[in-house]
Formats: structure tokens, sequence, C-alpha cells
């Protein structure tokens, strides 16, 4: 599914190199529910943004379902978005001047889905997140939750092969957060692979897998060498 | 596919800014009424030019004789130039200085000319009253006048005229006809004039030259032969005679001739307007394009939305400039809907037969259609390469 190798990703602030990664190599399998944590200025939003082929990565590796993205052009990496990626991001990112199926149906008229079938769709994807009597709605007559369910309803609707998650409840009271993360466990238990970045250990303990990120590096499990550098939300 | 989609996106984000859409496509909507009102008017002030002079015959072929020390056409010669086979008629004019007075009312406005009886039927027109001027009247030097019917009602409040008198520089001339009011045309209105015999204005002007003459050709196609008859008559009579200053001694020139120059005249005068009135197109071409920069910016963040989700640069470029296009191409059609309003509303108030010409419209159309891609180029281009994750982190 997601395979890194040594990927590394260098920024240069104030003739300073920084890297955000620093030779990482990750392995996500079909299914897997795999929570990336890690506190703000650790590159995970920009492995994220690798991860999402948003951003591609200055050396190394990044197999996404067996076909290597360094050799894609801009136009292909958008093809990826659309039909293999679907984003949920923690500001909701939904189009505001498009109501709630609107919303969800554009990645599908990216895809060039022709119309009834993109309605039928939109509508079941709307549907699936609890949405369904919402749809002619604008994000902003809708509450947090339910813009997020959106939002989820947007990257579901392609079914894509991965689901990539930031922050998901960030901008969300405990008790919606809550919701989403059910939401995420119903998804996930679906057969669904999601990769889920958070900074918050509860939200990462939902997760089937968790990595964390710090400097840069990867760690799995008790191989993070000082348990404290981990903030616990 | 992607093509209406993008249509249906363009015209969602136009309708969604109603106030700035319709202030930006106001740049393209002026300027396309500036072009398409300005030539509509150039071209309805030649349609009425051509038709005035149209209205003076086309078989008609003017001599200017320019020379000033030795004139050697005289009436002899003329007659002579009326044999030709090309030439129905000739008549020659001269302007005569002089109030017209009615019993002793001066009408001012009248215009003394003396000619001869062939002018009636090169110019074409009609006797109202009375009759017109005789050979009789010609060799006698008669004390007559035919008069325009603006004349006749001036000097004595009746167009029935006939045998009224009145006073020209000392001698008293009869009326003996009167003309039928022929209007305004590009000649000048035959209304006002005061038609004496030649001869007599001859002895008026104490000169026995012609300093210019009207000859009509047997026909319209004649013309061009009739006016080579003229031309040679005249180099004829000028052979051995020195040039004046400026080398020319007289001028020839036939109805058709004088059509093309005036309406070269008003075409030059047509395609400046349009293309004073295509600088204020192009201002709002650059209305569009600032707008658009604006809006660009102002949507950085939904461009990374949409590049998230799966929108290529080529989707991201065809939605700006697609959104450009429909705002100058509406800003077209509404121009020239408004143009149409304006030409109507102007066309009585110009007294001229005003039309929109089918292609300015479609050249304004087209015209908008090309600002709008050439000006939406660059914002949209500015759009598409957006890098995703720049315009997602973009807080705007």
């Amino acid at each position: 599914m997601i395979e890194m190798k040594d990927v590394v990703k260098r920024y240069t602030l104030g003739g300073e190199t920084i890297y955000a990664l620093d030779h990482v190599s990750l392995r996500v399998r079909p299914g897997e529910y795999v929570a990336v944590i890690g506190p703000s200025g650790s590159g995970k939003s920009t492995l994220m943004n690798i991860i999402g082929c948003l951003d591609q990565a200055d050396s190394g590796t990044y197999i996404l379902n067996g076909k290597p993205i360094k050799k894609y052009r801009e136009r292909q990496l958008a093809r990826i978005r659309n039909r293999q990626i679907g984003f949920i991001f923690q500001g909701f990112n939904l189009l505001p001047k498009l109501s709630a199926f609107e919303n969800v149906e554009l990645p599908m008229i990216y895809q060039g889905i022709g119309a009834r079938k993109r309605k039928k769709m939109a509508k079941e994807a709307l549907e699936r997140v609890g949405l369904g009597e919402r749809m002619k709605h604008r994000p902003n007559q809708l509450s947090g939750g339910q813009q997020q369910r959106c939002a989820i309803a947007r990257a579901l609707a392609v079914k894509p092969s991965l689901i990539l998650a930031d922050e998901p409840t960030g901008n969300l009271d405990t008790r919606t957060g809550r919701e989403i993360m059910q939401m995420f466990k119903e998804l996930h238990e679906a057969g669904n692979t999601i990769v889920l970045i958070t900074h918050d250990n509860k939200v990462a303990q939902c997760a089937e897998r968790i990595i964390r990120i710090e400097d840069g590096k990867l760690y799995e499990n008790q191989e993070v060498p000082d348990d404290d550098a981990v903030p616990v939300v | 596919m992607m093509l209406f989609q993008s249509f249906k996106m363009a015209l969602k984000a136009i309708a969604g800014n109603k106030m700035r859409s319709f202030l930006t496509m106001l740049g393209v909507i002026i300027g396309v009424m500036a072009v398409v009102v300005l030539v509509a008017i150039g071209q309805g002030a030649n349609a009425s030019v051509v038709e005035s002079i149209e209205g003076m015959g086309t078989n008609l072929i003017t001599a200017n004789i320019t020379a000033r020390r030795m004139n050697p056409v005289n009436m002899d010669g003329l007659n002579e130039l009326a044999q030709n086979p090309f030439i129905e008629y000739t008549a020659p004019t001269a302007n005569v200085s002089g109030t017209v007075k009615a019993g002793n009312a001066a009408y001012e406005d009248g215009q003394v000319m003396g000619t001869t009886p062939g002018y009636e039927h090169i110019r074409g027109w009609e006797v109202a009253e009375g009759r017109f001027l005789t050979q009789p009247d010609i060799d006698n030097r008669s004390f007559v006048a035919v008069i325009g019917a603006e004349a006749a009602t001036e000097m004595y409040g009746t167009t029935h005229a006939v045998g009224e008198t009145f006073s020209l520089s000392g001698y008293t001339l009869t009326v003996v006809g009167v003309l039928e009011s022929n209007g305004e045309n590009a000649s000048g209105s035959n209304d006002n004039q005061v038609l004496i015999p030649f001869s007599l204005a001859q002895r008026l002007a104490q000169s026995t030259s012609i300093s210019s003459f009207y000859v009509s050709a047997v026909s319209s196609e004649m013309v061009e032969m009739a006016q080579l008859a003229v031309e040679m008559f005249l180099a004829e009579a000028f052979e051995g005679y020195t040039a004046n200053s400026w080398g020319t001694q007289y001028r020839v020139y036939n109805q058709s001739e004088m059509l093309d120059t005036l309406s070269e005249t008003t075409e030059t005068l047509t395609l400046m307007l349009g293309g004073i009135a295509a600088i204020s197109l192009l201002v709002g071409g650059i209305g569009i394009m600032n707008i658009m920069l604006v809006s660009v910016s102002e949507r950085t963040r939904e461009i990374g939305i949409r590049k998230a989700i799966g929108a290529s640069r080529g989707n991201i470029l065809m939605q700006f400039l697609i959104e450009s296009l429909v705002v100058s191409m509406m800003g077209g059609v509404l121009g020239l809907l408004i143009s149409q309003g304006a030409v109507d509303f102007l066309a009585p108030i110009l007294e001229m037969k005003l039309e929109i010409p089918v292609n300015v419209a479609w050249l304004a159309i087209g015209f908008s259609v090309f600002i709008g891609v050439v000006f939406g180029m660059y914002p949209a281009n500015k759009a598409s390469k957006l890098k995703p994750i720049d315009a997602l982190h973009y807080e705007g």
C-alpha cells in the first residue's frame, strides 16, 4: 500500500537547513489504521503532504499502490489525489459557496463521472455520514461536526484506497471529536486504509498502530528513546 | 463534459459576486457600446452623404476652371461640346453677387445664379409653376428669373409668384417660373435659388468666360466617356496656356468620384472613432485582469482545496479562464443590447438612419471574447501554478 524508503525533505530557513523528514521509512499495509503522532514542528504535516502527493520528497522512494510517485508529473499527481486519496483536514476545507452536496460532488466532477452516477454516489456518501437531510445546506449552515462529516463524505465518495486525515478532530469539541473518531473506527472496520495524523495521544489511541514522529524521524512502539519527549495533551 | 462543468462553476462564481461581476463587466459593456454606437453613427452619416449625392444624379459631371488670368472657355465652346455623342446636356453656371429685393424687402438668403435651359435637365429639377429659362431668354438676355419655392414664399408670401417682379443690381426682373421644392441634399437646397439667364449674369459680372459648368452624360454607364470628352475639350481649349501657380487650370470630376472621396473621408472618420472606442474596450479588458487577479488571491485557499481533491492545473486554468471569458462575453452581449437601444434612441435625434452593422456586432463580440482570453490568461495561469500545499495553508 504505502512504502517509503529513506525519504528526505529539507527546508532552508534563514540559511539553516532543516530536515523535516530525515531518512524516513514507513510501510502501511492495505486495511491498516495507522496514527502518526508528534508535536507541532515534528514533520508530521510534511509526512502527510508527501503521503498525500501534495508535495514530493527531495530524495528517497515513495511507492503508493505499487507505483513509485517520483516519476509522476503534476497532472498525474492530481489524478492520484483525485482517485486514490481521500483527504480529511483539520479545518474541514469545504468550499464555502457550494452546498454540502456540491462539495461532495466536486472530486467526482474532476474524475469526469457522469451527472447521474455522480448524484447517486454523492447522495450515498452523505447518507452514510448521516447528512442525508442536510444536503442542500452550505458549510456555514452546518455545525463543526456536520462539516467534518461532510468532508468525510467527500473523501469517501470516490472510494479512495487511502484515507488521509490531518487532525480531523482538532477544531471540534470533545464530544463531537469522539463521534468523528467513532466514524473512523467504522470506516476501518469496513476495510478502509486510514492514516491519521495528530498531536493528540487520546486520538492516536483509537488507531490499531501508532507511529511517533519527532524531529523528522519515525519511531514505532517502544522504540522512542525518550518517552517524555512526547507531550501528553 | 469538463468544459460544461467549468462553465457551470464560472457562472456560479460570477453569480456569487454579482456587484463585482457587474462592475467588471461594465468596462466591457462601455467599450463595446462605444465601438458599436460610434461606428453605427459613422456609417449612418456616410449613408446619408451617399444618399444625398446620389440624389443629385449619377451621370453628372462638374468642371471648374481654376485658371485665373485667361479663360478660353466660352458659350460657343460649350455648345460645341454638347454635340459630343456621350453628352446629353451642358450648362454653364455663374454665381452673381448682389441682393434680391422684392419691393423694399431684401431676400438675403437668395442665391442668384446664371445658367442655361440645360441646367433643369442636368439637375433633374422640376418647375412647379410657370416655365424654366428658355433659349430665347438667353439669346435676348431677358430680364426674367426662375426662383425656388422658399425664395417665392420669402419674397411674395406665396409659391404662386409667376408674374411678380424683383430688383437685382438696379435691374427689374420678372418671375417666369417657380421650382418644385426638393428639400436638402449635399449640393444644397434649390429652394433659395434665383436662376437668371446666363447671358444676363455675364453682363452683370462683365465677363464672357465660363468658370464652371455642368455636363450630364447620356447615361450613367457613359459617365467615364463623357468625362473624357470634357477633359479633352478642356485640354484642347487650354493648349498653349501657361499653368497657374498650383499647376492645374481646371478640374473635372464626376459624381461617383465625389462619392468615393466623401465616402472615403467618412469611412476614415468611422475607423478613427471605432479605434478610439476600442481603447476603452482594452481598458475594460485590463479591468477584468485586475479583478481576476484579486479573485485568484482571494480564492487561493479554494484553489488549494480543489487541487487537493484532484483538480489538475488544467482544471484550474480552465476554471479561471472560462470565468473571465464569461464575464467579458456577457459584457459584450449586454453592451451590444444596450447599443441597440442607444442607436434606436439616437436615430430620431440625429435624424439619421442608424443600424448596427452585423460585422461590427460580431467584431465587438469577438473582440470581447479575445480580451477575456488574453487578459484572463495571466491570472488563470497564476492560479493554476499555485502549489496545493501552499494554497491550502494560505491564510487569507
